[in-house]
């Protein structure tokens, strides 16, 4: 069982599933919907056994399997699993099927076919499976180009009025940053061919490299700048609430949840292992980033009058606390970090979901349009105010301990950093709070009281930003129902495992402390973390 | 300290105390519809049942002598140096608090069968009220301060959707988030100790801080016993976090009496004595101790004496009971027990008052106008008798609970011996004749004097589910000070924790002092009767009244003071970055981007079709390339 090819197969089943659901006529709408539910949860079980083979106690990298792949460059078809890529491709396993039965009406009604939709869906389960799983830099590097190809098409083709704007400001910004890291990935090849006589892009060859400190900070900077426009970081984010306002909400899921993981899962995976030196240089500069942006985009969420951006801002603000944990370079802190990754994406994940039901009810992404939806569809509401508290990081929910491990783990080496970092929480309570109050709370307000959602509503449809999504005809209903069993089957599951994560999280903690201890150690640090 | 045992027997069966109310509110939330006929008896059950388990294992750990038990559960968090288990510590301490919470939340919940039975989300009430005190017994059994921490937010999150209780209601809406919130900046106080002791001491379970503190440098100690000051302020509604808990009065008067009289808002107080080994070592974060509980005391006193809200003016005397708690605690090892003894006696007649407060809403229509209750007495004879002992056990009368309890904290202060002991003493002499005159100015406003009922209102005394927890309590309000004093006192109990009670030397005679606390709260009386009592009791508050009423009925501008000092700066903060960000970082990116490649415009519209033409090239040739290396590598 240990030979099967786990990993290729997650990579090779929903790739295949893509192009069957592609190749599907344009009018077996629910074949294609089926069919892509059923390849994910393949993916998932695969997900899950993968977890079962892999041995926690045993070496870093597992179920490896290697082709050679393009030889004159040294470049394998290698793939292998540590602790941190294994969580990770088992938050794609739980998050896809959860999407594809979350976005089963999205594109019903719309210009493009439905099988389209799915088809990208399963083209980018597997580019993402992909970029987590290669260890190959070469390999790593061409994932991480062709994950942006269904992302922009999901984008483009299936969101929101200003989907054009959104998708090529997420293509332009995510071609750049790859374009440098290109050029780092190609200086790493030479360094290495300088170094051992043959080039490779081998990554446990790469990390025993030895580069010379003034090379590594000029080549950690290409792989930084690209890790972070993806898991944006301030000021290189203002494409993510453009991207996650217009993005179907499916798509957002995967963005937030999974896709701009791929740039904290860099700083860890690449930066802090191929780079110590340039890390260790670098690293006041990076946490001066991650603290502006914990504090600055969570204020900017408490401002946004659109749901989605807001949900967009807060994993700004989150992703500040990920490298955090990660620029610190202690084992509580990273560990804390790679699992807020898995944390952050199911609570985020969950928020989005959540929120994309309020919206298919209302038809309007603009807070000011809801209100008392509590006493309408408590269920909702309750979905809601779970997502939120995950977001808040509430103990009791998973997202409690990852907050509490990069802050605990940060504070005996960065404690300025650390203190500001905590003022986060109360405002990451605010944001929180405040859409809540204004959208569950209070009487009922905006589309509760129409009496025809077709109508416009008074005041909607305000320009730039917030422009109001006009939804296809099939989303609108006459009045704000609560969550129906599909939904009730998506949101479900997320909640449990925020709960469960929050109370026992050791089984996944045991799974990620390996792979960080192994990182520190790379990168020569102590693997204890705090001296005192 | 006494040497902690192996929990066996009983003791090691202490988590179902807190599982089994958070069973129950699972069941009752999960449950759905199905559960609405028999939810509330089964949420008063489960409480029920806590409390008699609680009431077992507390004789258990009195046959061991008070030695704590520490029961392991399981491992929450470790990685690298931190080490976090999920466990239990049963203490005479944590004992104390367990009685109180499940007693007076079996109660309560008892009571609240009578009060919520109208009301359409009655099983809901009841699910939060068992995620309250599920949570409230994690805060007060957890062995670590994480665990603590863990509980601490818990009641948080349950006091948020009990005050949001009726959330249609705009303010009920608003006094939760502004309750969250608040607790919020006293929680990063209280994570920030907690990452204090771990980054110096490697560890956050009491044994391994309380063990090690003694090794740390004084100024550590004394931002750590600092730290925690704020978070328990943040809890317990002092200075300067205490505007949130009078408006937490939106939510149902049960949520009232059992989490913000008689349990969670004393967390803080727990805290400190939990704490005592630290404080212990720092006189400088006492004395903030002692600070903040005599201003605080004062404060609400001022603000109780000029709210016509029979809640409010109950919520500041809330405020100011905790004060007098505070400044106990904050007297170190002499003021430890008379402090909790104080807080005991306060759960059993502030609960006791609160329900009859809402026994008198329930007659009332649901009015909390005292301008428009009077003559009640004769009415509501059985709230009227409960509800007035439990105001005589609060005023001090001679020989009831509060008399007891308050004068030992003025005892313990004026036993420090010197110019603080002193004015610590009178400050708290002189909250006992605030406290007569506020609370007899509510006793004649409200039983007494003409009726001034709106049209329509009948008055009706409650149902005997409302009334015989009344009763109990009002049983306590009179015996408990008592009993904690000299029948079963609480020092010795609590020995284990504190140590032997040092015999201190009195500065003034506790006759004396009794002597003179019952003056001054006669004098408090009198002044009622004479503003309040003897004349008419408009129906509409006066409007042009002294500046010092007019703070009064601000609450010393304490809302005011927020709200110009952070909720405006920081609105205006947040509108301003979002235009920076919209405008400014989004704008110089595009333009730089523009600048590089051709017009702004471009980049968004006729640029599109470039995009779109390049993603699907780029895809297919990765594809091909990938696949014709493959095939050529391999085959």
């Amino acid at each position: 069982m240990s030979d099967f090819p786990w990993l290729l197969a997650m990579i090779a089943v929903p790739a295949i599933g893509a192009a069957v659901v592609a190749a599907l006529p344009r009018e077996r709408a629910l074949l294609a919907k089926q069919v892509a539910l059923g390849v994910s949860l393949v993916v998932l079980l695969l997900a899950v056994l993968t977890t079962l083979a892999f041995d926690a106690g045993g070496p870093r990298f597992q179920l490896t399997t290697s082709v050679p792949w393009i030889p004159d460059f040294g470049s394998d078809f290698a793939l292998g699993v540590d602790g941190i890529a294994l969580v990770m491709v088992l938050l794609i396993g739980v998050l896809v099927p959860l999407v594809v039965a979350a976005s089963w009406h999205e594109a019903d009604g719309g210009p493009r076919p439905v099988r389209v939709f799915f088809a990208w869906l399963l083209l980018l389960e597997a580019m993402m499976v992909g970029v987590f799983v290669a260890t190959d830099l070469l390999l790593f590097y061409v994932f991480f180009e062709a994950m942006l190809v269904p992302m922009y098409f999901l984008i483009g083709s299936f969101g929101g009025p200003r989907r054009q704007y959104a998708a090529v400001k997420f293509f332009v910004y995510s071609l750049v940053g790859g374009l440098v890291m290109l050029a780092s990935v190609i200086g790493v090849y030479v360094v290495s061919a300088g170094v051992l006589g043959e080039g490779t892009f081998a990554f446990d060859t790469l990390t025993r490299l030895d580069i010379d400190p003034d090379v590594q900070r000029l080549l950690f900077l290409g792989f930084f700048i690209a890790f972070a426009i993806k898991a944006p970081l301030v000021p290189l984010h203002t494409w993510l609430p453009d991207s996650g306002a217009e993005a179907p909400v499916g798509g957002a899921v995967l963005l937030v949840g999974v896709l701009d993981k791929v740039g904290t899962f860099g700083f860890i995976r690449y930066c802090l292992p191929l780079f110590p030196d340039a890390s260790r240089f670098y690293a006041p500069f990076v946490l001066v980033l991650a603290v502006v942006g914990i504090l600055y985009a969570a204020l900017l969420a408490m401002g946004q009058s659109d749901m989605k951006r807001l949900v967009s801002y807060t994993s700004i603000s989150h992703f500040g606390f990920i490298a955090l944990g990660i620029f610190a370079f202690t084992t509580e802190a990273g560990t804390g970090a790679v699992l807020y990754m898995v944390n952050h994406g199911l609570a985020t994940g969950l928020l989005f979901l959540v929120v994309g039901m309020l919206i298919a009810r209302g038809g309007s992404r603009r807070i000011a349009d809801y209100g008392g939806v509590a006493a309408k569809a408590p269920l909702l509401a309750g979905a809601f105010l779970v997502a939120g508290l995950a977001s808040l990081a509430l103990p009791g929910t998973g997202s409690f301990v990852s907050e509490f491990l990069v802050l605990i783990g940060s504070f005996p080496e960065r404690p300025v950093f650390t203190v500001l970092a905590t003022l986060g929480i109360i405002l990451a309570a605010l944001y929180v709070l405040l859409m809540y109050q204004r959208t569950m709370h209070g009487p009922a307000r905006g589309v509760l009281l129409q009496e025809d959602p077709a109508e416009p509503l008074p005041g909607a449809g305000g320009g730039g930003a917030t422009a109001t999504a006009t939804l296809p005809a099939p989303q609108r209903s006459l009045r704000v129902a609560d969550l129906g069993r599909r939904e009730i089957a998506v949101v479900a599951p997320l909640v449990a495992l925020i709960l469960v994560l929050g109370v026992y999280p050791q089984p996944l903690i045991d799974l990620i402390e390996p792979a960080v201890v192994a990182t520190l150690d790379d990168m020569g640090a102590a693997s204890g973390g705090t001296d005192r | 300290m006494s040497e902690t045992l192996p929990a066996d027997g009983l003791l090691g069966w202490s988590w179902l105390l807190i599982a089994l109310p958070l069973a129950g509110a699972a069941v009752l939330l999960l449950g759905g519809r199905r559960t609405d006929r028999w939810g509330h008896l089964l949420g008063a059950a489960t409480v029920a049942t806590a409390f008699v388990l609680a009431v077992l294992c507390t004789v258990q750990l009195a046959g061991q002598d008070g030695a704590p038990a520490d029961v392991e559960l399981f491992t929450f968090i470790a990685t690298g140096e931190l080490d976090v288990t999920a466990g239990l510590l049963f203490d005479p301490l944590s004992a104390v608090f367990a009685l109180l919470i499940t007693g007076v939340g079996s109660l309560i919940h008892v009571y609240s069968i009578g009060y919520m039975a109208h009301d359409p989300g009655r099983r809901r009430f009841f699910a939060y009220l068992n995620l309250f005190v599920a949570a409230m017994l994690l805060l007060v059994l957890g062995n670590s301060f994480v665990a603590l921490y863990v509980g601490w937010e818990g009641v948080g999150l349950a006091s948020y959707l009990l005050i949001a209780f009726w959330y249609t209601r705009p303010g009920a809406a608003t006094a939760a988030k502004k309750a969250f919130i608040m607790n919020r900046v006293g929680d990063v106080g209280l994570a920030l100790a907690i990452f204090i002791m771990f980054a110096q001491l490697g560890t956050t379970s009491y044994a391994g801080v309380f063990g090690t503190v003694g090794t740390l440098a004084g100024g550590t100690i004394t931002a750590i016993g600092l730290l925690l000051l704020l978070g328990a302020c943040g809890k317990s509604g002092q200075f300067p976090l205490q505007a949130w808990l009078p408006d937490a009065m939106e939510g149902p008067t049960p949520v009232s009496a059992l989490i913000h009289a008689a349990t969670m808002v004393t967390a803080g107080v727990y805290l400190i004595a939990r704490s005592a080994p630290i404080y212990d070592l720092t006189p400088t974060a006492r004395a903030v101790v002692l600070a903040v509980g005599a201003l605080t005391l004062l404060i609400g006193a001022i603000a109780g004496c000029a709210y016509d809200d029979i809640k409010k003016v109950l919520a500041y005397s809330t405020v100011s009971q905790i004060g007098y708690m505070f400044l106990a605690v904050g007297l170190g090892p002499a003021g430890y027990v008379a402090g909790l003894a104080h807080l005991l006696a306060h759960g059993f007649f502030k609960a006791g008052l609160f329900l009859g407060a809402g026994s008198v809403m329930h007659a009332m229509r649901d009015s909390v106008d005292m301008r428009r209750f009077g003559a009640l007495w004769n009415k509501l004879p059985i709230t009227f008798a409960t509800f007035g002992l439990g105001y005589l056990a609060l005023i001090g009368f001679p020989f009831l609970s509060g008399y007891f309890t308050k004068d030992a904290i003025i005892e313990a202060a004026l036993d420090r011996d010197d110019v603080w002991g002193w004015v610590l003493g009178g400050v708290a002499v002189l909250g006992a004749g605030l406290t007569a005159f506020y609370m007899t100015r509510l006793m004649l406003m409200t039983f007494f004097g003409r009726a001034r009922w709106e049209e329509g209102v009948h008055p009706h005394e409650a149902p005997p589910v409302m009334t015989a927890p009344m009763v109990v309590l009002a049983v306590g309000s009179v015996a408990s000070g008592a009993l904690l004093v000299s029948v079963f006192p609480l020092s010795g109990w609590l020995e284990p924790v504190f140590g032997e009670p040092a015999e201190a030397e009195h500065v003034v005679a506790p006759a004396v002092i009794g002597l003179v606390v019952t003056l001054v709260m006669l004098l408090g009386v009198l002044a009622a009767w004479l503003f309040v009592g003897r004349r008419e009791v408009p129906v509409a508050a006066p409007v042009r009244v002294s500046p010092v009423t007019r703070a009064a009925r601000n609450a010393l501008y304490a809302d005011a003071v927020n709200e110009s000092l952070f909720m405006r700066p920081g609105q205006w903060l947040t509108r301003a970055l979002v235009w920076v960000d919209n405008r400014g970082v989004d704008g110089a990116v595009n333009g730089l981007a523009a600048g590089l490649g051709g017009s702004s415009s471009r980049l968004g519209r006729a640029q599109t079709g470039f995009v779109r033409t390049y993603a699907l090239g780029m895809l297919g040739g990765a594809v091909v390339v990938a696949g014709a290396l493959l095939a050529v590598t391999s085959g």
